[in-house]
């Protein structure tokens, strides 16, 4: 997809109409199924987000939420409590990202799967249980509306009102100043972590313990 | 927040700098790799440019997709989607440089078993791997957490990961365990207390009487199933079992170095008078032998007790309760013992180490709980306890260490005498990538960590989470039953049965 958030490009409001998914506690595999994981690239993970899910015993496609035409081309998918739980493969959120979805409301996140969004550009904001079943039904009674994460004003903004959302600081901040792809900020400071890791008592204990020595790679 | 506990000592001592998004970039000491969540970091490098910073930090090992059945080892593996995927790492970690425990390699197994027992985790370290169950290395002091592909590419790009500090939250487990209840029912009575989500936010220390008693084995399946409660890492401190099972190990410190080491693992330790932010007690001696009921680790209930009624359960849980019992056939009001099982599936990074293997052949052979050093060696196969008629049994060792110690001592010769698969180390059917999966609607009690609709293969599937011991027994049954009771009545039949 052509229009995968941008490496160094702030995202500081993401809309666009809306996908309620029910219950809590989905978990990684049922957003991808493991059998999927086998393919060494991310390039067509969108094509199995909720694959078993989505389908019935002969295998068509169903009344899944992702399959409703109601909701094609949504772009902020509104989930439960712990979304996201279980294993952390990055394959899920990939998914999600690749299907079209932008930037995800919830009750609450597993924490590694929050993390992995963050590192790809997708906002996850929390709200109440409440204001995350208002939403819901918002976007079930009509899915052609708009919705919106401002992730500046942590607000989410629908039917005309804006609703107050929690969003961990520090991804506010490195989505907003286009900072959420940690590598090369974290490679300018390699000087430093050669210190830190100098000091760590663990690291080159000089006696052949631990993992310090590489024997067969050379010194890249 | 908290202060002075070894969590907070791993965070400080690893800390390069505070990032301009508040995050801290936090140095990782051991990186563990293997085949399924890699390759596409490794691409995303290769995209940029950027070589590998710390190649001697990472270890990498495969066991995701690897075949378990010895005849299906052979190279190029016949599913070719894994032949790619494992040729894919065994490309990136030699253009990298990176040690590797290939397949064929004796020291070949599931991460989180390969690099305990090869003394590569060590207290005081901080661990990363892609992988959830990366938490278990707090078993030895460290601090493991589970990563994302794109983490992996910044800890290959520059030995660190952009983390936030979390919440300390100590689990004070008192009294002591009872015959037959394992550290694997420990972690799920405290997942069924705090929930599947209770640990978001947190990290888990576990100490008091019954943490101390357990030897590092059992301290590894506790600190792997962290992540099941929402706790990213969880840890036990280091002490003298800590120590003693380091000695000796291949990649641990020797003679002065060890000693020297030693005095850096004690200084790692909590502080007496450490903070935490939430302290919880649980009663060891109130554990029983547990099983799953549901389609998430923390509906769970005595294998001896009725399966709860979703409306006596709280309600925001009910509707979830209710579908998980249509999926798992489980009966309100009834206990799971009786339940008929398909499939017993014995091994994972929980419970695929030496000591849960001989707990359950200890089960297979009527054995008491105490008898496991006196399991294998020349054991009368006519006296080994048989699968049920209709069970298939698979066993599969964590890693090819544990498989080779389990045959030097005669281990496997109970698990075939009693009708078991005996397998090469691998992942296999915890999350079926490799080929043994369920099939239909079959019901497996698996000595895993997840009981997620789907999980082992088939969406059919149910899957009992069981110790080895409740796993065993189940297996000798064909039906889900209690380990306390069948070694009771094996002893009463004289070891028959």
């Amino acid at each position: 997809m052509s229009d995968l958030p941008e490496r160094g490009s702030a995202v500081r409001r993401v809309a666009g109409t809306g996908l309620p998914l029910p219950g809590d506690d989905v978990d990684t595999d049922q957003i991808v199924p493991a059998r999927f994981l086998k393919e060494v690239t991310f390039d067509e993970m969108g094509e199995y987000v909720f694959y078993d899910e989505r389908r019935d015993e002969d295998g068509e496609l169903g009344d899944h939420p992702f399959d409703r035409p109601a909701y094609r081309g949504a772009r902020i998918l509104v989930v439960g409590e712990n979304f996201g739980c279980g294993s952390s493969r990055e394959h899920a959120p990939q998914a999600l990202l690749r299907w079209g979805i932008r930037g995800i409301v919830g009750v609450s996140f597993a924490e590694i799967f929050a993390d992995n969004c963050s590192s790809l550009g997708v906002p996850t904001v929390t709200a109440d249980r409440e204001t995350v079943d208002d939403l819901r039904a918002f976007v079930a009674d009509d899915p052609d509306a708009g919705v919106e994460i401002d992730v500046t004003r942590e607000r989410v903004v629908y039917d005309g009102r804006e609703v107050s959302v929690g969003i961990d600081e520090s991804a506010r901040a490195a989505l907003i100043d286009g900072q959420w792809d940690t590598t090369s900020m974290m490679r300018a400071n390699l000087d430093r972590v050669a210190e830190t890791a100098a000091r760590l008592p663990y690291v080159d204990e000089g006696d052949g313990s631990g993992a310090g020595t590489n024997t067969s790679g050379g010194d890249q | 927040m908290s202060e002075g506990t070894l969590y907070d000592k791993v965070w400080d001592r690893h800390t390069v700098t505070e990032l301009p998004d508040g995050r801290d970039q936090l140095f990782v000491g051991l990186h563990l790799m293997h085949e399924v969540t890699s390759p596409q970091a490794f691409g995303m490098l290769r995209e940029r440019g950027i070589e590998v910073a710390f190649p001697e930090r990472t270890v990498a090992t495969t066991d995701h997709i690897v075949p378990t059945a010895s005849a299906e080892r052979d190279r190029p593996l016949a599913d070719g989607q894994a032949e790619t995927m494992l040729s894919e790492l065994e490309r990136n970690v030699s253009e990298a440089g990176i040690r590797f425990f290939g397949l064929g390699d004796d020291r070949q197994g599931i991460t989180h078993v390969v690099a305990p027992e090869q003394g590569l985790t060590r207290p005081g370290m901080t661990v990363a791997c892609g992988d959830s169950h990366t938490s278990t290395h707090g078993a030895l002091g460290a601090v493991g957490v589970g990563i994302g592909t794109s983490q992996i590419r910044d800890v290959l790009a520059t030995g660190c990961i952009a983390a936030e500090k979390q919440s300390v939250r100590r689990i004070e487990v008192t009294g002591e365990l009872d015959d037959w209840v394992s550290a694997k029912d420990v972690i799920v009575t405290i997942i069924r207390q705090l929930g599947v989500d209770g640990g978001v936010g947190h990290v888990y220390e576990y100490g008091g009487p019954a943490i101390r008693a357990l030897d590092i084995e059992g301290r590894l399946a506790l600190c792997n199933m962290s992540i099941e409660g929402g706790a990213r890492a969880g840890y036990v401190q280091p002490d003298e079992t800590t120590y003693d099972y380091l000695r000796g190990r291949p990649f641990a410190p020797e003679g002065e170095a060890f000693a020297a080491a030693r005095e850096e693992w004690e200084a790692i330790r909590s502080e007496p008078d450490a903070t935490y932010d939430d302290v919880v007690e649980i009663d060891a001696d109130q554990i029983s032998p547990l099983v799953t009921w549901g389609t998430n680790p923390a509906q769970a209930v005595g294998v001896d007790e009725p399966v709860p009624e979703p409306a006596d359960l709280p309600e925001g849980e009910r509707e979830a309760a209710r579908e998980a019992q249509a999926h798992t056939g489980a009966t309100p009001g009834e206990p799971m013992a009786g339940t008929p099982v398909d499939v017993v599936f014995l091994g994972t990074c929980t419970n695929g180490r030496v000591s849960d293997f001989r707990r359950a052949a200890a089960v297979l052979e009527g054995r008491g709980p105490d008898e496991t050093d006196a399991v294998g060696g020349d054991v009368d196969a006519d006296a080994v306890g048989q699968i049920a008629d209709g069970v298939r049994g698979l066993a599969v060792p964590g890693s090819e260490t544990v498989r080779q110690e389990l045959e030097a001592a005669g281990v496997d010769e109970t698990f075939r005498a009693a009708g078991f698969e005996w397998r090469e180390a691998g992942c296999s059917m915890c999350l079926a990538m490799n080929g043994d999966e369920l099939v239909g609607d079959e019901l497996c009690v698996s000595a895993s960590n997840r009981n997620y609709v789907g999980r082992q293969g088939s969406t059919d599937a149910r899957t009992v989470l069981a110790s080895p011991a409740t796993a065993a027994a189940s297996a000798v049954r064909g039906e889900i039953a209690d380990p306390r009771v069948v070694t009771e009545t094996a002893d009463a039949q004289g070891g028959e049965q």
